[in-house]
């Protein structure tokens, strides 16, 4: 069982496995009873799959058998050419870029890398990036802005690395130079929320004409738990928090401020990594087809402007009341 | 009569409404001393921190800032609710309280006889937290900016997004850096100036992209809070980590200005603008 909200499966599930176990090959009679057994616990699984909480999502979101950005790079591309550095400090880990290929659609390719294995999760600091990994991510894109390809970014990160070396290199500066770049960037820039959107880490890689969402990944201004313990001033009210943020991926579209969703496997990314690869190659096509209508670079980047100015824009219907 | 230099002959005050107590060295001063010195600890120079009033009055000649975005109020299109019960009358009681819309002010005035756009931060308004509002009113000043082509002046004072309005709060980070864009497009001087405290969101948006980056002395600056790193790392923080003097020393902060110099310095600033 991966989540505990899982736990309503369980006997469903036991009772398959028992079966499954002392059942003979060709009692017609158990078979009938098996198949009967796995439509209930699929007909079961999407129910429950159709009403999860904010905090549930957050789980999902969190599994670390959720496709990471170098598995979208290797699997889903048909060709990745990783490219290194931010050529002033170092090289970041814990944000991967290069030249890639679908087809016959090429784009730079950026983002959060989690980790596969422990080993390479430390690596990259559990896909918390520096300021360098920021600047490496801004220097790849103003080489697709001059190349003439588009962006294609992954987000998938807790937050940008709180670390002294972090501040010391500056981090604030980095993130908010890279909002400001991505703005003026004149080639189009898809972001793709994978995972966890977190915070100033997320968006300092996704200023994006069109932002897209895994169904079950999440986006916030900041964690549930650090929400709660600020504004609850308890840690364990995070699955309030979560659900007062508004930060699933039918909570954003519903917000105007991704543009799409792209579906999941029920049960999660992880249990079919290969299908969400496919579902996230799919959509990365059909979307950068839409951005190459625009080829002139001011209109491009006005539309950027336009877009990101309505977030959030002033509003009379949802004023607080002033009397 | 200005707030500096008003003077409040008040016999009758009981003492602790005479005496000011500096927070950082413990020195007892004359109220209106301390305040005539425009919050500065005549002591040990330590700057308290201003409100938006203030230091619009500080820095702008006297009878020629016009302020606008009045009507830009807090939004709550999350109709966000915590402990403390909902977010909406507890916004709407700040904005009575302080007289003033949002957690920033925005407007046009002189400084030394230059027209410039000015955008100040409160920290008394919900921490001086970037909200939609607080968001659109910093566009709309960078707007009105390119609109009459002058300088933009941001002065910053935030402990970063407001929660309250969620993703909308961090889509402000990339709204206002848009409008930033724009600006340097423009080819516009933008002058940021750091005061305490800047940190989370702000610090990672608009606060350090100045061309030129003054933070006030001692100013909190930074990304992450300090405790979150000291759990991350381990290991204890070094005392000046954050604070203006560490960002300028690590090439993030121009010049650190005593706030008693600090019109006269922008005032010389912009005279260096040619175009």
């Amino acid at each position: 069982m991966d989540f505990e909200f899982e736990k309503p499966l369980q006997p469903l599930r036991d009772q398959i496995a028992a079966l499954q176990s002392k059942h003979a090959k060709g009692d017609a009679a158990a078979d009938a009873e098996l198949t009967e057994l796995q439509r209930r616990l699929e007909a079961e699984t999407a129910k429950l799959y159709a009403n999860l909480t904010a905090w549930d999502i957050v789980q999902i979101a969190r599994h670390p058998g959720r496709p990471t950005c170098r598995q979208y790079a290797e699997k889903m591309c048909d060709e990745f050419i990783e490219l290194h550095g931010d050529r002033v400090f170092g090289d970041d880990p814990a944000i991967l870029g290069g030249l890639a290929r679908i087809g016959n659609t090429r784009f730079m390719l950026i983002g959060h890398q989690k980790g596969a294995t422990t080993e390479e999760r430390m690596a990259c600091r559990f896909g918390m990036a520096n300021p360098e990994g920021y600047r490496k991510a801004i220097r790849l894109m103003h080489v697709a802005e001059k190349w003439g390809i588009p962006v294609v970014t992954l987000v998938d990160t807790a937050g940008a690395y709180p670390g002294l070396d972090a501040e010391a290199r500056g981090q604030a500066e980095a993130i908010g130079r890279n909002l400001l770049e991505m703005a003026g960037l004149r080639t189009p820039i898809l972001a793709i929320v994978t995972g966890e959107g977190g915070s100033g880490g997320a968006i300092g890689i996704a200023v994006g004409d069109r932002v897209l969402m895994l169904e079950f990944a999440t986006y916030s201004v900041i964690s549930p738990e650090g929400c709660a313990s600020i504004l609850w001033r308890d840690g364990a009210k995070a699955p309030d928090a979560a659900k007062a943020l508004h930060i699933t991926s039918h909570d954003l579209a519903r917000l105007k401020v991704i543009d799409g969703i792209i579906p999941e496997p029920t049960g999660g990314a992880h249990t079919d990594a290969e299908k969400t690869i496919a579902n996230v190659r799919s959509a990365i096509l059909e979307n950068l087809k839409k951005l190459s209508a625009v080829t002139n670079g001011d209109r491009l980047v006005e539309n950027r402007y336009r877009k990101f100015a309505a977030m959030g824009h002033f509003d009379k219907r949802h004023a607080v009341p002033i009397d | 009569m200005g707030w500096f230099t008003k003077k409040e002959a008040a016999p009758q005050e009981p003492l602790a409404d005479i005496w000011h107590v500096c927070p950082k060295c413990q020195a007892h001063v004359f109220k209106d001393e301390w305040i005539s010195n425009q919050m500065v600890c005549p002591k040990c120079g330590h700057h308290d921190r201003l409100t938006c009033r203030q230091r619009v009055e500080m820095l702008i000649d006297p009878d020629t800032f016009r302020e606008f975005g009045t009507e830009i109020v807090p939004s709550d299109p999350l109709k966000f609710s915590d402990a403390k019960g909902p977010y909406a009358p507890k916004a709407a009681a700040t904005v009575k309280k302080l007289g003033q819309s949002e957690s920033v002010i925005i407007g046009s005035g002189n400084i030394e006889g230059t027209r410039v756009v000015l955008a100040v931060m409160d920290f008394r308004f919900l921490g001086g937290s970037l909200s939609t509002g607080a968001g659109e009113k910093i566009t709309k000043a960078i707007e009105h900016a390119i609109s009459f082509n002058r300088a933009f002046i941001m002065v910053s004072a935030s402990g970063g997004a407001r929660m309250h309005e969620g993703i909308l709060s961090l889509m402000q980070m990339a709204k206002t850096c848009a409008a930033l864009s724009k600006l340097e497009r423009a080819g516009l001087p933008y002058i940021s100036i750091l005061t305490d405290p800047t940190t989370g969101g702000v610090s990672a948006s608009y606060a350090l992209l100045g061309d030129v980056n003054i933070a006030e002395p001692g100013t909190l600056i930074g990304f992450a809070g300090r405790r979150v790193i000291e759990t991350t790392i381990k290991q204890k923080l070094p005392d000046d980590f954050q604070t203006a003097e560490y960002l300028r020393d690590h090439g993030f902060v121009d010049a650190i200005v005593q706030r008693k110099d600090l019109k006269k310095f922008l005032a010389t600033l912009l005279s260096y603008r040619m175009k």
